[in-house]
């Protein structure tokens, strides 16, 4: 058996791939999932189909999908442009406090003012906490994965900070601060619904993104940028300029994020707010391919799984990190898979001569 | 007042100590020309899979050893992502980090559901008589085996040199007969045991214990060391007494009279802030290994 190089690439490759690393996923988590004593398939079930069959599962997956939008859409804009924005915890975790600000200080504001400062303080917030990275990159080239990764536990440690000391809940003495004023609670889409408008800002987001990638002169500079760095440089493209504004903007698509979490479901800070929402933005711009689709489709995938897995852990006794555990390692599976198929296997005999060029066709 | 100098020494070499282990086990993989952030989540396991063995067995040393096979498993995952298959490594990395927490925290779950953490037999402090040297085995290990041991390695014998090629050049290593992809395995499941090992310190003889988010952010403190220390290891291991004194100072500043009104969550904040801080100041411009970040096919 020898592993060579493959020559072309076919069409079918590619979806053959995804689908294969899917299986595979499957295959390994089955381990853990008999270990925990639950059955494999009925955990399966649970954790994709299940949600999906009543209205109110559908509107949880997705509630849960929400965060992971603006952190993926975060992290999608930046590795698109070759700035590898690791932070988008901490800058999720930043527009959090920014929005919180106003939400504690100015509680009598209107819904009409309310909202629209506490999220223009969130995208600021994220905006601010990436601001360093993204200029000792510029300034120093200093690299960006370090210091984005350092500043997300520095983020933890500020909400806790907060939380412990002068956001401390005044009625309860607990670390979470207390409840925004009336005004900071983003409507419910509909009645008796947890989904609320952040969904619908993070779907025009999306679609912002898109068009802007796809059609616009800019977007041409950002993906050539991205992905041949010194040809773009040759045109006349100014790539650490450009990398710069797509690392702010980044840091506002996660800080707006933390906001609409913040305004959306807790109407108050707590420690726990993000829930690692930064890291899974790293996941799902990765299998969404760094497109603006990709990370619609990823978010409400991973959202899915993990709404299944909230029901599994009742219902089939399997800790919920079994959800992370799955979607982590469908990450690995489809980079794994997706680079494995520059390769074929062949299985006997390979110096004798074959019809080499016919073979380039059908492989 | 009088400063406790001695006391913030000795806890100065105590904190360094996995942060020694793990940012050399990341100094050997980069110096083969790989960003390993799987660093995260191989001192998560190490710290994990160690603490498991000590409680089932009693016996730290044993946690010790399944620590270091964990980093092996964990090394040979990332080079089988980034070596065999030439996948982005920040991905394969994170994605590796996530999946080590995942399992670890799931693993914790099944078999401590009730919350009550037990504590593993750890390992006892050396020469407790004797203030700032009475330290734990590994930390003796740490300054006077393993950064010895490894600066004469990398720059004396022919694996060190071999190591180096392929990071550096890996066509030319190629040419010159090296195995480019056995070494770089070789550079990964080496240098994901020592983070192994420096996470296991953390359960097996500081705290003996596990806690979730154990580790809060090392691993990355160690990869920014790296840098710092420009992928020599003695600079490197400045660079965890550094961050050692700092966070040895936060720690007593923390019950100083004079502090205690700056909240402890801004102090513990600090030692991160000055390894940006020294980043920025001395990671300027730095040279990084020729084939950093960059998967190797022969043409």
């Amino acid at each position: 058996m020898k592993i060579l190089l493959r020559a072309g690439e076919s069409r079918w490759l590619a979806p053959a791939a995804v689908l294969g690393a899917v299986v595979l996923t499957l295959l390994l988590t089955a381990g853990p999932i008999r270990l925990a004593g639950a059955n494999p398939v009925a955990a399966y079930q649970r954790y994709t189909i299940n949600p999906l069959t009543t209205p109110g599962g559908i509107g949880d997956v997705l509630l849960a999908a929400t965060p992971l939008l603006f952190t993926g859409l975060a992290v999608a804009v930046a590795f698109r442009v070759g700035y590898f924005n690791i932070g988008a915890e901490g800058q999720f975790l930043a527009g959090a406090i920014a929005a919180t600000i106003p939400g504690l200080y100015l509680p009598g504001l209107p819904a009409a003012l309310a909202l629209p400062l506490a999220a223009a303080s969130g995208a600021l917030g994220g905006l601010l906490w990436g601001f360093l990275p993204a200029f000792l990159k510029r300034r120093a080239h200093i690299d960006e994965v370090v210091t984005t990764l350092l500043l997300n536990p520095v983020a933890l440690l500020l909400v806790q900070g907060l939380l412990n000391g002068p956001w401390r809940n005044s009625e309860t003495g607990f670390p979470d601060s207390d409840r925004y004023g009336a005004g900071y609670t983003l409507p419910t889409l509909a009645e008796g619904s947890r989904v609320h408008w952040g969904f619908v800002i993070g779907l025009a987001l999306v679609v912002v993104v898109f068009v802007v990638m796809s059609f616009t002169p800019l977007g041409l500079r950002l993906r050539a940028a991205g992905q041949s760095p010194g040809a773009a440089r040759f045109s006349g493209i100014r790539v650490t300029t450009l990398q710069f504004r797509s690392a702010l903007v980044s840091g506002a698509l996660a800080g707006l994020g933390g906001a609409v979490q913040v305004l959306g479901v807790q109407h108050q800070l707590t420690a726990s707010i993000s829930n690692g929402y930064g890291y899974t933005g790293v996941v799902v711009a990765t299998l969404g391919a760094l497109t603006a689709g990709g990370v619609l489709l990823v978010s409400l995938l991973l959202g899915d799984i993990a709404v299944g897995a909230q029901n599994a852990s009742i219902a089939l006794q399997l800790p919920t990190q079994m959800g992370a555990i799955v979607s982590s390692t469908l990450l690995l599976a489809v980079v794994a898979l997706l680079a494995a198929r520059r390769y074929r296997v062949v299985l006997r005999r390979p110096f004798v001569r074959r019809r080499s060029t016919a073979e380039r066709g059908d492989s | 007042m009088d400063f406790p100098l001695l006391a913030v020494l000795a806890a100065t070499l105590t904190i360094a100590t996995p942060l020694v282990w793990a940012a050399l086990g990341a100094l050997i993989n980069e110096r083969a020309g790989i960003l390993n952030l799987g660093i995260e989540g191989t001192m998560y396991a190490g710290a994990f899979v160690g603490f498991l063995t000590a409680v089932t067995t009693g016996n730290p040393y044993l946690g010790l050893g399944t620590a270091v096979v964990a980093g092996l498993a964990a090394g040979a995952l990332m080079g089988l992502l980034t070596v065999t298959l030439g996948v982005n490594q920040h991905v394969a990395g994170i994605g590796t980090t996530l999946l080590l927490v995942a399992a670890c925290d799931f693993t914790n779950r099944l078999l401590f559901a009730t919350g009550t953490q037990q504590a593993a037999a750890s390992f006892e402090r050396w020469f407790p008589g004797l203030g700032v040297l009475a330290q734990y085995p590994m930390t003796f290990v740490a300054f006077l085996v393993l950064a010895p041991l490894l600066w004469w390695v990398l720059r004396s014998t022919g694996f060190g040199l071999r190591l180096h090629a392929v990071g550096e050049n890996p066509e030319a290593a190629d040419a010159a007969g090296i195995p480019v992809a056995r070494t770089r395995y070789a550079a990964l499941m080496l240098g994901s045991a020592l983070m192994a090992v420096g996470g296991s310190f953390l359960t097996l003889s500081l705290l003996g214990t596990f806690t979730l988010d154990i580790v809060s952010g090392r691993g990355w403190i160690c990869i920014a060391l790296v840098i710092f220390g420009r992928w020599k290891v003695w600079p490197v291991v400045a660079g965890a007494l550094l961050f050692g004194f700092t966070d040895a100072l936060q720690l007593q500043l923390a019950i100083t009279p004079l502090f205690s009104g700056v909240p402890n969550e801004l102090l513990i904040a600090f030692p991160y802030l000055v390894v940006i801080a020294a980043l920025a100041v001395w990671g300027r411009r730095v040279r990084y290994p020729g084939a950093y970040l960059t998967p190797y096919r022969r043409a």
